[in-house]
């Protein structure tokens, strides 16, 4: 592909912005209480993860990047939704979280703190790829899969916390995106099927709960422990 | 040829055990095993010759590691089948969750055979996130809030672990295309890590062993285990403990020769490290369960803490002694669950406290839980015994003495631990009137006395070609 330095400079540009409002997403949806909205969040960060592996796709002349943009608005943006909308009882979406373990501006905080060390901790590893790959890809995929994993130690409602599941694997891929760019389709679609065997088995389970213990609240699910229960 | 079909056939079963006869599900499930374990001596002796079996270069092939691993989950998942026949025809009356029992056991075996089959480290990941979400509906079955609590806790960390680890397989990958390219297999990586960068070698390691760990439940992302090994039915228990978690540590494993290429990394000091420590804290906890499902759930975290530790130390002879190891933890831990298993038909509670005089009210299940308590605890001649003795010796005999006294103080704790709650539920003296004797059924019987046979017998004597495999395994991990 014969692309001038200057367009490259704007593809490389809109992928900035495209990580910088992936890794706004993550943060939102830390600072979200509504259900639904943790979910439309998700979508929109899922959105931005394939804006991204489009643009490097462009960047690169990678096919197999825009095969991860398809796949990625297929399975994450259409199908997920789709699958949670089947399996999960009507009144899941429309809950509010008012118990979170910590409040939500100390939570934003330490999400701030995270991103920080992701950026930290990523230093070396930039040093290690091509030149040409580097850019912000790796360190706010690190960071979204960190905050991820914040996310699951915080939330106690069962949906929220299966997006923060979600968001981990997006952050991964965000990450990945960079640095594996020729990874052959045939996995790639393995993976996005996995993703979706998961929030239907997922899904299924939470069903469950709610129909045997009546809540979703799954933070209030702590009775197997070694201590005797009073 | 025999290895496609060990994959297809746990499919195929999947998807009879749905067809509606009532006694046809459990049968099916156990003969599509058993041709499976027939399938698996077969391309494991072939194996064990030191040639891979290949079908397809790039994508499929066994060696003598995987063939091992693929021996050992072909094994418990006849038993276990074997096992359910009876046990669940006794515990679940609901022909239509039965089949979706067996369905989801065929997969749930489907699922653990890929992941010594393939050899892409990717799709390995996604074989590793399949075992996962075929066991949920397993470990949920029984739907009661401890079983949900499990299962939901269960899913959240192993998925949560499989995600982290994605990055650390995606940086392989990504290190291997740096590198010049080459086939993404473990062999192919094996070939190109001397010219791989350090760094990215060593992060991938890290987030593989932090995120895969999570699912062998080394400490500290144990949490979840002990609970899904206990709260879900006894056979699946025994494929979960038994197998599950050392096929998934088998990936952790497969990285060893691959790190060799990094001279200022020891993948080995993690690995010691992350074993002591899992040792540890399972015999501290092993102090004070309540429950004896839990207390074989907490010893399954002893014995992978031990392997691994057996894995990171240098010699062959201590790699030979990790290989011995799990298989023969897997051989007794699938037999502690089935006891487990006789212990809630027989007793009705799953609590040690109010189990008194087992041995006079229900001698079988006495019997055959003072054997497998003495066999994972590592009494002699147990196969058990026989692989710590191995590892303690190989550590000596490199010099890391500190190491090797730390795990044998931690060893003996979590002997004492499992015989002196076995001691009380098995000798105490009952006081109140011996209750109606329950027999177990005929097939739980025959699986427990198999099991128990070869749990004494492999401690004894190990056969020649299976030597070979553990050979050829440690070989596979320590060049």
């Amino acid at each position: 592909m014969n692309i001038d330095i200057a367009n490259i400079q704007i593809l490389d540009a809109l992928n900035s912005l495209a990580a910088g409002l992936f890794l706004l997403c993550a943060f939102a949806m830390i600072a979200t209480r509504q259900v639904k909205g943790c979910l439309r969040l998700f979508i929109g960060q899922s959105l931005f993860l394939a804006a991204s592996a489009l643009l490097l796709g462009l960047q690169h002349g990678s096919w197999h990047l825009y095969g991860v943009a398809l796949v990625n608005v297929l399975s994450k943006a259409v199908l997920i939704p789709f699958i949670l909308h089947v399996t999960m009882p009507r009144e899941v979406y429309t809950r509010r979280e008012i118990n979170q373990v910590l409040n939500i501006p100390i939570s934003l905080l330490i999400a701030l703190v995270l991103t920080i060390l992701a950026y930290y901790f990523t230093i070396p590893v930039q040093q290690a790829i091509d030149p040409q790959y580097r850019g912000h890809n790796l360190p706010i995929g690190f960071a979204g899969l960190l905050l991820g994993v914040y996310t699951l130690t915080v939330r106690r409602e069962a949906v929220p916390l299966l997006l923060g599941l979600l968001a981990i694997e997006n952050g991964a891929f965000f990450a990945g995106i960079a640095i594996a760019h020729d990874l052959p389709v045939l996995v790639e679609l393995a993976i996005a099927t996995d993703g979706l065997i998961v929030v239907f088995i997922v899904g299924v389970l939470i069903r469950g709960v709610q129909k045997q213990i009546g809540t979703t609240d799954v933070g209030a699910l702590a009775t197997l422990k070694e201590e005797v229960v009073e | 040829m025999s290895i496609i079909a060990i994959l297809a056939i746990p499919l195929l079963a999947a998807i009879l055990s749905f067809l509606p006869w009532r006694r046809f599900p459990s049968a099916v499930t156990f003969f599509a095993c058993l041709a499976v374990l027939v399938l698996t001596i077969r391309v494991a002796i072939q194996a064990s010759c030191g040639v891979p079996v290949v079908v397809a270069p790039k994508w499929i092939a066994v060696d003598g590691l995987s063939a091992l691993i693929l021996l050992l989950i072909a094994f418990v998942g006849t038993t276990a089948a074997l096992y359910s026949l009876g046990y669940m025809a006794k515990t679940c009356h609901e022909p239509k969750k039965l089949r979706l029992y067996y369905a989801n056991y065929n997969l749930f075996i489907f699922s653990m055979l890929a992941i010594p089959v393939l050899v892409e480290p990717t799709l390995v990941w996604i074989a590793v996130g399949l075992t996962t979400v075929c066991s949920a509906m397993l470990v949920s079955f029984e739907n009661t809030r401890g079983a949900l609590e499990a299962a939901w806790k269960y899913v959240v960390l192993s998925l949560m672990g499989a995600a982290i680890a994605l990055l650390g397989f995606l940086m392989l990958f990504a290190a291997l295309q740096a590198a010049g390219g080459g086939t993404d297999t473990w062999e192919g990586l094996i070939a190109a890590a001397p010219r791989m960068h350090a760094i990215l070698l060593k992060t991938a390691f890290v987030l593989i062993l932090v995120g895969l760990g999570t699912k062998v439940g080394l400490v500290p992302m144990h949490t979840w285990l002990p609970d899904a090994h206990s709260q879900a039915p006894s056979p699946v228990c025994a494929l979960l403990s038994g197998i599950e978690t050392t096929a998934v540590l088998y990936v952790i494993l497969r990285l060893f020769p691959i790190m060799k290429a990094v001279p200022d990394f020891h993948a080995g000091t993690w690995a010691i490290a992350f074993g002591l420590i899992s040792t540890g804290t399972a015999v501290l906890l092993l102090l004070r369960v309540r429950d004896y499902k839990r207390m074989f759930a907490f010893s399954t975290v002893e014995h992978m803490g031990i392997i691994l530790f057996a894995a990171g130390l240098g010699s062959a002879t201590a790699h030979y002694g990790a290989f011995y190891q799990a298989f023969s933890h897997t051989l007794t831990k699938s037999f502690c669950f089935f006891t487990a298993g006789a212990l809630i038909i027989s007793t009705g509670t799953r609590e040690i406290a109010s189990i008194k005089g087992l041995i006079r009210n229900s001698p079988v299940a006495g019997v055959c839980l003072l054997l497998s308590g003495l066999a994972i605890s590592g009494a002699p001649p147990f196969a058990v015994f026989l692989g710590e003795f191995t590892i303690f010796k190989a550590g000596l005999a490199e010099g890391r003495y500190l190491e090797i006294i730390l795990l044998a103080v931690f060893v003996a704790i979590g002997f004492f631990a499992i015989m002196w709650h076995i001691n009380r539920m098995v000798f105490t003296t009952d006081k109140g009137d011996p209750p109606q004797k329950i027999r177990l059924p005929a097939s739980c019987l025959v699986v427990l006395v198999i099991s128990s046979l070869l749990v004494l017998a492999f401690g004894l004597y190990v056969p020649a070609f299976l030597q070979d495999l553990l050979r050829l395994s440690a070989a596979a991990i320590g060049r």
